[in-house]
């Protein structure tokens, strides 16, 4: 077999392997938070009788090893088991907000990390000159300040002074893909600001690296202009570090736009968790904890079979 | 009289030295330089580092390296002067007129671009060939070069090809464009003895066959004898002779280029081995883990006492590797090792402070080995205290006797690494070995690193610590100089093999092995015409066989 698939094979399994400590730390999280959820069902008016009951029915009395299991199980046949506070299948209400999150993600993404990358080339290209110090000089500005501080920033200009786009980013099933993006134009910029310094700075400082090395004096000997020699020779000897925190940031894309999605009502994975964690509806916790280490693993895997598809060594061995 | 492709006319050139905590200052490195070089022919530089070959060379593009600017004069070529010319002309020059032979291809090639892509680039981009035009060109330069497979190894990365083949590689990388001129940096110093003899011979041959002129920069004054037309010497940024192979190497008249030809002064009577060695490596064999196959097989050799056993061999030959074992940084799968009578632990964490202490290292990089922020007092005292519990005023005594032992005298105790010259660390490095007063110090490749008069001195310092203090070297190099100079017995090392083993005298004496054969003859001679007698010498044996 080629080396490289073994490789590949090596780091998938290792992510299956994470993804399960993942859901048994989910589990067991959950399971040691202080309360009961049969009293906070039914409230603290509730009956001895009817707690006892309603615990026989959610299986609370089972041992914590033999409920995993029976979670797990649930799980891995696409059932996520049902919520507490409306009794609806989970998987059924979490899927139309995972998708959500996702359209808002992607069109973040892929505004943010083209730009970013195009910004850390540019202030290669104009290294300690004004061009490079603006740019990190706005970036670093933008991931100082608070994501929701950003949000009411730009609303109170772009939505209600510019009456541009609208503040509120409720989107529906009927609505087109351009009434859609209409809705989510503010929280992209928002997410996009937020996440762009990281992304620019290290693309900046991999490729700076990159032109430290002795072949870069050969392409410079060989009469090439600074741009040739970024993009060719520079760039793809610095994919492997610029994809892993292109990953990361993505897997906040995902997994940490509570905040946004919160300012701007958008119905997304991040407000459907924040409410039922105030009404501590255990298993849609658990859900929603399991879908984002999923997010956050798999990204990050991605970063890492990039990397080694990127090294030259590991793909033509010799 | 027509004008030289390359004029040089009062060349300085200078850099900025930003020293910590003080304000930046301005260093000359070159200071005033002229010459002329003719169309086809080759000019060697040479001079020890720091000399400003490299930057003299870099000149010829207009090029300064890192912080390095050209401070004033004259370049011209083709009649041309191109320190007056702007960027967008000079990168009409660079890699079309002028092209450059880094000394080591393998950093100087991109890891993630096909060797055929980074070879042609130049000709293409200049636009001296198209694509199809430029790589028929390629294949021939490789053929030439004598490289395998000229017709497929362009489709290989760089990592897939050997250092000698890379080197080669990169020369045919600076011919591709038809230049008129050639800079070669030290092409052949990073390469194996018995790999520099070929691509020496293909760049001589590749030179000759394209007419184009060289500028060849080396510190080997026995190389650049087989390769140039006329050298120039050049010592801390002036010129301090030019004149003909001929003349520099058989008549120097400056007192620097005679001590350059006579480098090696050192005489050393051979001593006798003694009945009870210091040390005696008995059937070692040895691999690393997760690997699956020895990279010592079977190695026998004794070290006696006051004596010097060099082991000499080409890189991953083992000799590092047997060092390793030796220390106990790495556990034989096989055999053991005796010192001064009694077996020894194969694994350091378990050998008593006393067996430490009485063997000792010294490095390659001095560099590396001292702690860049303790003072050369400290560094020194610190075996003192280790090993002996020497405090206050007899620790004191002790440190200043060492340095004067190691000739740095006064004033060394409060310095800190990075103010001493590469000579002087590597004295530092000697001291702190001797500090512990050990039985056995393993030497490994201590003067690769350091130019050809300091590395003498170091050698001198050497044998002369080992009349005094008795101690016994494990000398490891790859210079077979350095092997005659100082050796008492020798082991050549071979794939993991000791293949010739025994005192100086008989080792270096005919019949030999292949093997010690082929390296004995790879060394270059500083005599004109060397390369092709050693050359076609080989051709005829192998026509023979």
């Amino acid at each position: 077999m080629h080396p490289i698939l073994k490789l590949i094979a090596q780091r998938l399994a290792l992510g299956l392997l994470l993804l399960l400590a993942a859901s048994v730390l989910i589990f067991a999280g959950t399971s040691i938070l202080p309360g009961d959820v049969a009293q906070s069902i039914l409230g603290q008016s509730a009956t001895p009788e009817a707690l006892a009951n309603l615990r026989r029915e959610l299986g609370l009395n089972d041992p914590a090893v033999t409920r995993y299991f029976a979670w797990l199980g649930g799980v891995l046949q696409g059932d996520l088991g049902t919520a507490l506070t409306n009794g609806r299948d989970i998987a059924e209400s979490l899927g139309g907000r995972l998708k959500n999150t996702l359209f808002l993600a992607f069109w973040a993404a892929a505004i943010s990390v083209p730009l970013a990358i195009f910004l850390g080339l540019l202030a290669v290209r104009y290294k300690d000159r004004w061009p490079d110090k603006l740019i990190s000089a706005v970036t670093l500005t933008t991931i100082s300040i608070p994501e929701f501080m950003i949000g009411y920033v730009l609303i109170y200009w772009v939505a209600i002074k510019w009456r541009m786009f609208p503040s509120v980013s409720i989107i529906n099933e009927s609505m087109t893909l351009g009434a859609k993006l209409n809705a989510i134009a503010i929280p992209v910029m928002v997410l996009t600001l937020v996440v762009l310094a990281h992304m620019m700075r290290m693309t900046r400082a991999a490729i700076l690296n990159v032109m430290q090395s002795a072949y870069i004096e050969t392409a410079e000997l060989k009469g090439l202009g600074m741009l040739k020699i970024i993009r060719k020779h520079a760039f793809p000897n610095a994919i492997a570090p610029i994809v892993n925190v292109v990953m990361l940031n993505l897997a906040y894309l995902v997994v940490g736009v509570v905040v946004v999605e919160v300012v701007f009502a958008y119905p997304g994975m991040g407000q459907y968790l924040v409410d039922h964690v105030s009404k501590r509806d255990v298993p849609v916790v658990q859900a929603c904890g399991l879908i984002f280490a999923a997010v956050y693993i798999g990204l990050n895997l991605v970063a890492d079979i990039v990397s080694i598809l990127a090294n030259p060594r590991l793909r033509h061995p010799k | 009289m027509t004008e030289p492709l390359l004029k040089v006319r009062g060349l300085k050139i200078g850099a900025t030295a930003y020293p910590p905590g003080e304000k930046p200052v301005a260093i000359k490195i070159v200071h005033g330089v002229d010459f002329d070089l003719e169309a086809g022919k080759v000019l060697g530089l040479i001079g020890e580092s720091g000399a400003g070959k490299s930057t003299i060379g870099l000149a010829a593009m207009a090029y300064g390296r890192g912080g390095v600017e050209i401070t004033g004069g004259e370049v011209w070529v083709n009649g041309r002067d191109i320190l007056k010319e702007n960027l967008r002309s000079l990168r009409r020059l660079r890699g079309a007129e002028v092209t450059y032979v880094s000394q080591s291809a393998a950093a100087s090639f991109n890891p993630a671009k096909k060797i055929m892509e980074q070879v042609t680039e130049a000709a293409i981009f200049q636009g001296k060939f198209t694509k199809a035009e430029a790589e028929a060109r390629a294949v021939e330069l490789f053929s030439k070069l004598g490289l395998p497979d000229p017709e497929n190894i362009g489709n290989r990365y760089p990592h897939q090809v050997s250092g000698g083949q890379l080197q080669r590689c990169m020369t045919a990388l600076a011919l591709c464009p038809e230049p008129d001129l050639v800079v070669f940096d030290e092409p052949t110093t990073a390469l194996d003895v018995t790999t520099q003899i070929d691509v020496l011979a293909a760049i001589k041959e590749a030179i000759a066959a394209t007419g184009v002129a060289a500028l060849y920069i080396t510190h080997d004054l026995a190389v650049v004898a087989q390769v140039s037309d006329h050298i120039m010497v050049l010592q801390q940024g002036d010129m301090v002779e030019y004149g003909t192979v001929d003349q520099i190497i058989n008549a120097p008249k400056e007192d620097y280029t005679k001590a350059l030809v006579s480098v090696r002064s050192i005489k050393h009577e051979e001593k006798t081995p003694t009945d009870n060695p210091v040390l005696r490596v008995e059937n070692v064999t040895a691999r690393y883990k997760g690997t699956n196959f020895d990279v010592l097989k079977n190695i026998n050799v004794d070290i006696h006492p006051g004596q010097t056993l060099a082991v000499v061999g080409e890189s991953g030959s083992g000799k590092s590797t047997l060092a390793r074992v030796i220390t106990g940084l790495l556990p034989p799968r096989e055999g053991q090792i005796t010192f001064d009578g009694r077996v020894l632990s194969p694994d350091l964490p378990t050998r008593p402070i006393e067996d430490l202490r009485e063997m000792q290292m010294i490095y390659q990089m001095a560099d590396t080995a001292m702690n860049p922020r303790q003072t050369v007092g400290t560094i020194i005292g610190r075996p003192l205290e280790f090993y002996f519990g020497l405090k206050g005023k007899a620790k004191q005594k002790r440190i200043q006797e060492l340095l004067d032992e190691i000739e740095l005298g006064d004033g060394f105790q409060d310095r800190y690494p990075a103010e001493l010259s590469g000579g002087q660390k590597q004295r530092v490095c000697i001291a702190r070995a001797l500090a512990a007063k050990p039985k056995l110090i393993i030497c490994d490749e201590v003067t690769s690193a350091l130019d050809p008069l300091v590395a003498d001195g170091i050698l001198k310092l050497l044998l002369n610590l080992q009349k005094i203090e008795g101690v016994a070297y494990l000398f490891i190099t790859h210079d077979l100089a350095t092997v005659r100079a100082i050796a008492d017995s020798i082991a050549v090392m071979y794939q993991g093999e000791v293949v010739r083993y025994g005192p100086k005298s008989q080792v270096l004496s005919p019949p030999f092995d292949d093997y010690t054969d082929l390296l004995l003859s790879s060394v270059p001679e500083m005599k004109i015409g060397w390369l092709e007698e050693t050359i076609e010498h080989r051709r005829m044996e192998s026509a023979g066989n």
